[in-house]
C-alpha cells in the first residue's frame, strides 16, 4: 500500500525525521492561507499524487507570493497527473501540499529496501541526491552506498555513522544524520513498510538535515496490526477495478487486452496471460481467486471481469488443488446464471474432480466452450473472441 | 530415494484443527503419508482423524520422534510456528500459509541461522502447495492423482502452474521424483539453488525442472548455479512475459523491479547458463520429455 508524500511525512517526522514546515489543501485558496499561517518568503507547490516523477510532470512549482500559489494550485486540482510512473491515464490531484522552500546546500538520495538477495532491510543511499535511483544506478554506480541491517540487533549507530561519512556529511551534522537515519529505520522496521525512500534528503545552508520528499510503500500483509496506517489509503490513486477486487480479497491487475482471465494461482494466472498472447490475444487483465475458489469467489471474479468494458471474452482456467472442480464449476454455473455476460465463456478444468466439473458444465445448458488444456483454452478464447457473432456460440 | 520426505518420515501438522488443515491431513493420510501427529496450542489430548494432537512442537517431537512439519497457522502466528518447529529439532518443514509479513519471514530467517548447519532446519514456503515425493508421500495441499512416481525433480514458485507441469508429465506416462515448492513470497526459506542442490545430489533425479516467475533475484542466482555446479539437464519455465514491470501480480515476489528480473531476462540469463527454457506453459511437458 502506498501513502502521500505529506503522510509518509507525518510519519516519519514521528520517528524524529526532520522535516521542512508544511500544510495540506484542499482547494487553491485553502493553499493561500496555509502559506500565509506557515510564513516565510518563497514556498513550495505540490500535487499529492501516488507516483514519482512529479517534478517533471509539472506537479511541483516555487511560487513567490499568495497570488502564485492560488494560480498553480488552480492548474492542479481536479487534474489528472501523467508522470513516467503513473501509465497515459494519469492520476487525480485531489490534495495539494503546502511547503516552506528551504535554502539547500546539497542534495542526497536515501532510501530503505526489503532486499531479497540478503533478506534483510538495505540501505541505498548516494550523494547524487534529486536523481532517479534508476539513473543513479545507471549514470554513476560507484556513488551507490549499501548496507544491510542485522535484524537481531536493528540498526546500529555505527553503521549510520559509517553511511554519513562516506556521503561526506560534515562531522558537526553526523549525529542529525544518524538520528535521520535511524528515525528512517525504526519507521520502516515497526510499522512493516516495505519501501521508505527520501529523494532528495537535503542539508541547508542553515546546517539542518531535512526531508524534502518521502515516499513509503507498506506490506499489504502486515496492515492487520498497523490499522492507523490502513487508515491512510487513499482510493482515488487508485485503478476502480483494483480498489473493487481488493475490497472483495481478489489479487487482480488491470491490463488493456479483451481477454478478461480467472485464475487460481498467480503463476498460473502469468501463465495463462502468456498463452493467450502467444495464441495472438491480448489479456485484459491478471486475476487470481486464491486457493479456496468457492462459488461465491468465482462469482465475484465474473463481477469484476465484467466491470471492464473492454472484455469480449472471458477465459476461466482452474487447476483444482485445494479446490474442487466440481466447486468450481459450480461456481461458474453460478456467477453465469447471476451475471448478465454477453461475451463467450471458455472453461477449463483440470485437477481434482474434473469429471464431475466438466459434466455439471455440460449439464448446465449454458453456452459454456470447454478445453482441457491450456493451450487449447487460450486458442478458443482467442477464436471466440475474434468471430463478431457470438449469440451463434454453441458448448462444444 | 527423494528428497526432503520419504515413505518413512513422521510428519506432524502444526495447527492441525483448522478446516483447511483437516481436509488436507486425510488427504495426506490416504495419499499414505506418516502423519503422526498435530499441533495446536489448548487442544493438546485431542485427535483429528485419529492423529493425536499436542500442545506444543516439542512435545509432539518427543511423543513421536517427528521429522517433518507441516504448518497451516494463520499469517500472524505463522512465522511464531516455524520458530517453534525450528526450536523443537523438526528437520524438514513445509509453510502453506500466504500473507505472512515480510519482516516475519526476516525474523524467521534470522532465528533459523542461531542453529549450525548439521542440526539447522530446512524451510520451504511460505506461501507453497508444499512437497511430494509421489508415491511415497505428501506434505501439502497438492492433488496427489496428477503425479506419477519417476525421475524428474519439479522446483516451483507456484503451486497451480507446478500442477499443470505434473500433469503434463503425467500424460506422457512420465514420473516425479520430488516436487518442491518453494513459494511465491519476497523472502523464503528455500531457494531455487537450495532445492537444486539437493536434486543434484539425489540418485533417483535425472532431469530437473524448475518453474519461475518474474520478480527477485532466485531465478538469476539458480542460472549461476546451475552453469557451475549441475550435471543434470535441467529444463525451465519463466511466467510472466506479458507483466508490466512495477506491478505486483498476485505472488507478493512477483514484481519486476531491477534487471534480471523479467521473464525475458530471466530466459536469457537461463539459457546462456546452458538450461533448456520452455518458451510456453503448453510445452513444459514436451519439453522436458525432449531432454530425457
Amino acid at each position: 500500500m502506498d501513502i502521500h508524500e505529506y503522510q509518509a511525512k507525518e510519519v516519519l517526522s514521528n520517528f524524529g525525521v526532520e522535516i521542512p514546515a508544511g500544510a495540506l489543501a484542499y482547494s487553491p485558496e485553502q493553499a493561500a492561507y496555509r502559506a500565509r499561517e506557515m510564513g516565510g518568503e518563497k514556498w513550495i507547490v505540490k500535487a499529492q499524487v501516488h507516483a514519482g516523477g512529479r517534478g517533471k510532470a509539472g506537479g511541483v512549482k516555487l511560487c513567490d507570493n499568495e497570488h502564485e500559489i492560488q494560480e498553480a494550485c488552480e492548474g492542479m486540482f481536479g487534474r489528472k497527473l501523467v508522470t513516467h510512473q503513473t501509465g497515459p491515464e494519469g492520476k487525480g490531484i485531489y490534495r495539494i501540499y503546502v511547503e516552506a522552500a528551504v535554502p539547500i546546500e546539497r542534495e542526497i538520495y536515501l532510501g530503505f529496501v526489503l532486499d531479497r538477495t540478503s533478506q534483510r532491510i538495505m540501505i541505498v543511499a548516494s550523494a547524487e541526491g534529486g536523481m532517479e535511483i534508476e539513473d543513479i544506478s545507471e549514470n554513476r554506480p560507484e556513488s551507490i552506498i549499501r548496507s544491510t541491517v542485522e535484524p537481531a540487533v536493528g540498526l546500529r549507530d555505527f553503521q549510520a555513522r559509517e553511511i554519513a561519512f562516506k556521503l561526506g556529511i560534515e562531522p558537526s551534522l553526523t549525529q542529525s544524520m544518524v538520528r535521520t537515519l535511524q528515525g528512517c529505520y525504526r519507521a520502516f522496521r515497526d510499522l512493516d513498510a516495505t519501501m521508505v525512500e527520501i529523494n532528495p534528503l537535503v542539508v541547508t545552508t542553515d546546517n539542518r538535515i531535512l526531508a524534502l520528499d518521502a515516499k513509503m510503500t507498506f506490506d499489504d500483509n502486515a496492515m492487520f496490526r498497523h490499522p492507523q496506517i490502513s487508515e491512510l489509503r487513499d482510493k482515488s490513486q487508485e485503478d476502480p477495478r483494483e480498489s473493487r477486487a481488493a475490497d472483495r480479497g481478489l489479487s487482480y491487475v488491470g491490463l488493456d487486452g479483451n481477454i478478461g482471465c480467472i485464475v487460481n494461482g498467480a503463476g498460473l494466472a502469468m501463465a495463462t496471460m502468456d498463452t493467450i498472447k502467444l495464441a495472438g490475444g491480448e489479456p485484459a487483465n491478471f486475476l487470481d481467486i486464491g486457493g479456496g475458489a468457492t462459488p461465491e469467489r468465482v462469482a465475484k471474479a465474473f463481477r469484476l471481469v465484467m466491470s471492464d468494458d473492454k472484455v469480449e471474452a472471458v477465459l476461466v482456467n482452474i487447476f483444482a488443488g485445494i479446490n474442487r472442480c466440481d466447486w468450481v464449476a459450480e461456481g461458474v454455473v453460478q456467477a453465469l446464471q447471476e451475471v448478465k455476460i454477453d461475451v463467450p465463456v471458455i472453461v477449463r478444468l483440470a485437477g481434482t474432480n474434473v469429471e464431475e466439473g466438466m459434466k455439471i458444465l455440460a449439464k448446465s445448458g449454458l453456452p459454456i466452450i470447454r478445453a482441457t488444456t491450456l493451450m487449447e483454452a487460450a486458442e478458443r478464447s482467442v477464436s471466440a473472441w475474434k468471430s463478431d457473432n457470438t449469440t451463434n456460440l454453441k458448448a462444444v | 530415494m527423494s528428497i526432503y520426505l520419504d515413505r518413512d518420515t513422521h510428519v506432524i501438522v502444526q495447527g492441525i484443527a483448522g478446516r483447511m488443515a483437516q481436509f488436507h491431513t486425510k488427504d495426506m493420510l490416504e495419499y499414505g503419508t506418516n502423519v503422526v501427529g498435530g499441533v495446536v496450542p489448548g487442544k493438546g489430548g485431542e485427535t483429528v482423524h485419529g492423529v493425536p494432537v499436542f500442545d506444543t512442537v516439542k512435545e509432539a517431537v518427543a511423543a513421536t520422534q517427528a521429522k517433518a512439519s507441516l504448518v497451516f497457522v494463520p499469517p500472524p502466528f505463522a512465522a511464531d510456528s516455524i520458530m517453534e518447529a525450528a526450536d523443537a529439532g523438526i528437520q524438514y518443514c513445509v509453510c502453506i500459509t500466504d500473507g505472512i509479513p515480510a519482516q516475519d519471514m526476516i525474523q524467521v530467517k534470522r532465528y533459523m541461522m542461531r542453529y549450525p548447519k548439521e542440526r539447522r532446519m530446512v524451510l520451504t514456503g511460505p506461501n507453497c502447495a508444499g512437497t511430494i515425493s509421489p508415491g511415497k508421500a505428501m506434505l501439502g495441499i497438492m492433488p496427489g492423482h496428477i503425479f506419477l512416481p519417476g525421475h524428474v525433480g519439479i522446483v516451483g514458485r507456484s503451486g497451480t502452474l507446478g500442477y499443470e507441469a505434473a500433469a503434463q508429465l503425467k500424460e506422457r506416462g512420465i514420473g516425479v521424483s520430488t516436487s518442491v515448492g518453494i513459494g511465491g513470497d519476497p523472502i523464503n526459506g528455500s531457494s531455487f539453488r537450495d532445492i537444486l542442490e539437493q536434486f543434484e545430489n539425489d540418485d533417483d533425479t535425472h532431469v530437473i525442472a524448475m518453474i519461475g516467475e518474474i520478480g527477485g533475484p532466485q531465478e538469476a542466482e539458480a542460472a549461476a548455479y546451475i552453469r557451475d555446479h549441475i550435471t543434470k539437464p535441467v529444463v525451465a519455465y519463466v511466467a510472466g512475459l506479458t507483466a508490466p514491470k512495477g506491478r505486483t501480480m498476485g505472488h507478493a515476489g512477483a514484481i519486476i523491479s531491477a534487471f534480471g528480473e523479467s521473464a525475458s531476462e530471466k530466459v536469457e540469463i537461463l539459457t546462456a547458463a546452458g538450461v533448456t527454457v520452455a518458451e510456453n506453459p503448453a510445452v513444459i511437458g514436451e519439453t522436458i520429455a525432449s531432454v530425457m
